[in-house]
């Protein structure tokens, strides 16, 4: 089993962007690996809960691990409370410690 | 004592265009707290990020003086990084990219920084559990 | 080790009028004999047309008036040994056909992903 870690970085409400991360994550889940979508940055703003055509729902059913920078929420005004299910709030050293696990890391 | 790791990042932006550059040092910050042997291979923009002739300046904007406004300069974070993975017995390598440095006439980095090339990503990479690239758009 | 270099934008560094930074970086690297491997995608694959517009940049008061002379990048990667990929998907998005590329390049689909993501020690998007 391989252990991936997705950093994204960038809106997907930009055109394209959201297609391309979503359908990576969406064929490296499946083959039996370990995938974590990391948010941060811009990448965050999508995970507000009612944002539209930003739903991370399926990619949870597929046993995506969501996580969203604390740090990038708090600067930008959404509270845990307002991310949609299956995001979860996370310190940046999640980073840190995927890597020392020896995680696949692509930052997006 | 927890074994100690050794992380690659290799970076490409300048100091004060995108928020990469701030989640870089973030992540960098993290790992050199930690005591981790820490690498970074400045490639292209990036290698702007320690240079030593940085200067802070006023907010004419806000009314500020260059006291008042006591803007962030990254090579000053870049020392501090050094100097905290030192102090949690670790290291910051910090490699400039050569060319890169050439072209922008950024040669005067500050302490601790060593010029490199692509060889010395690759050998950097080689010798860490793992690596991160952040590229530039 | 292994290492996949994913490069995205196309035209970013124009002004030096060199090779695109990650296909001279992944040559350098690769002229050390470590194993390097560049796909590429979506907008990147513009370098890869044989058809690319050529000519000589002449600055005159700091302005370009013709776009640079850029040397087919992926060519002398290719000759190296490097395997340089093209994802399928953008090329038909941007009305680009095989007929359109330089040759040595190699198509793939998303849907080898999984097997090259799997096949390589690193993963490193530019």
């Amino acid at each position: 089993m391989a252990r991936y870690l997705i950093i994204g970085s960038r809106c997907s409400f930009a055109a394209g962007e959201a297609d391309f991360c979503r359908d990576l994550v969406c064929r490296l889940a499946p083959a039996d690996n370990r995938v974590t979508l990391f948010l941060v940055q811009n990448g965050v703003l999508p995970a507000r809960a009612g944002a539209r055509g930003s739903s991370f729902a399926d990619l949870a059913c597929i046993g995506v691990e969501i996580l969203a920078d604390d740090f990038s929420l708090r600067e930008r005004g959404i509270s845990s409370d307002r991310l949609q299910p299956g995001i979860t709030p996370a310190a940046l050293d999640v980073v840190i410690d995927r890597l020392v696990d020896g995680a696949k890391a692509i930052w997006r | 004592m927890a074994e100690r790791k050794t992380l690659t990042f290799a970076l490409m932006d300048t100091p004060y265009e995108s928020a990469r550059t701030t989640t870089a040092l973030r992540l960098i910050d993290i790992a050199t707290r930690r005591g981790y042997a820490v690498n970074v291979f400045a490639y292209e923009g990036a290698v702007m990020l320690p240079f030593s002739r940085q200067q802070p300046h006023r907010n004419a904007v806000r009314g500020r003086n260059v006291e008042e406004e006591n803007h962030l300069l990254t090579k000053d974070v870049v020392a501090a990084l050094m100097e905290m993975a030192a102090r949690n017995g670790g290291k910051l390598d910090w490699v400039n990219c050569g060319l890169c440095v050439d072209e922008r006439g950024v040669g005067e980095a500050i302490e601790g920084v060593r010029r490199g090339s692509p060889a010395d990503l690759w050998k950097l990479v080689e010798a860490s559990d793992n690596t991160l690239v952040i590229g530039t758009r | 080790m292994k290492a996949l270099n994913i490069i995205e934008s196309a035209y970013r560094a124009t002004i030096e009028e060199q090779d695109d930074t990650i296909v001279w970086l992944t040559h350098a690297l690769k002229g050390g004999r470590r194993q390097s491997r560049s796909p590429i995608a979506r907008q990147r694959r513009q370098l890869c047309c044989a058809s690319a517009e050529r000519g000589r940049a002449r600055f005159r008061r700091l302005a370009p008036d013709a776009p640079a002379a850029y040397p087919r990048p992926h060519c002398p990667l290719i000759a190296k040994g490097v395997a340089v990929y093209v994802l399928a998907q953008d090329l038909a998005q941007r009305g680009l056909d095989a007929g359109d590329l330089v040759p040595g390049l190699e198509r793939v689909t998303r849907e080898r992903f999984p097997g090259l993501f799997a096949a390589h020690d690193q993963i490193w998007h530019w």
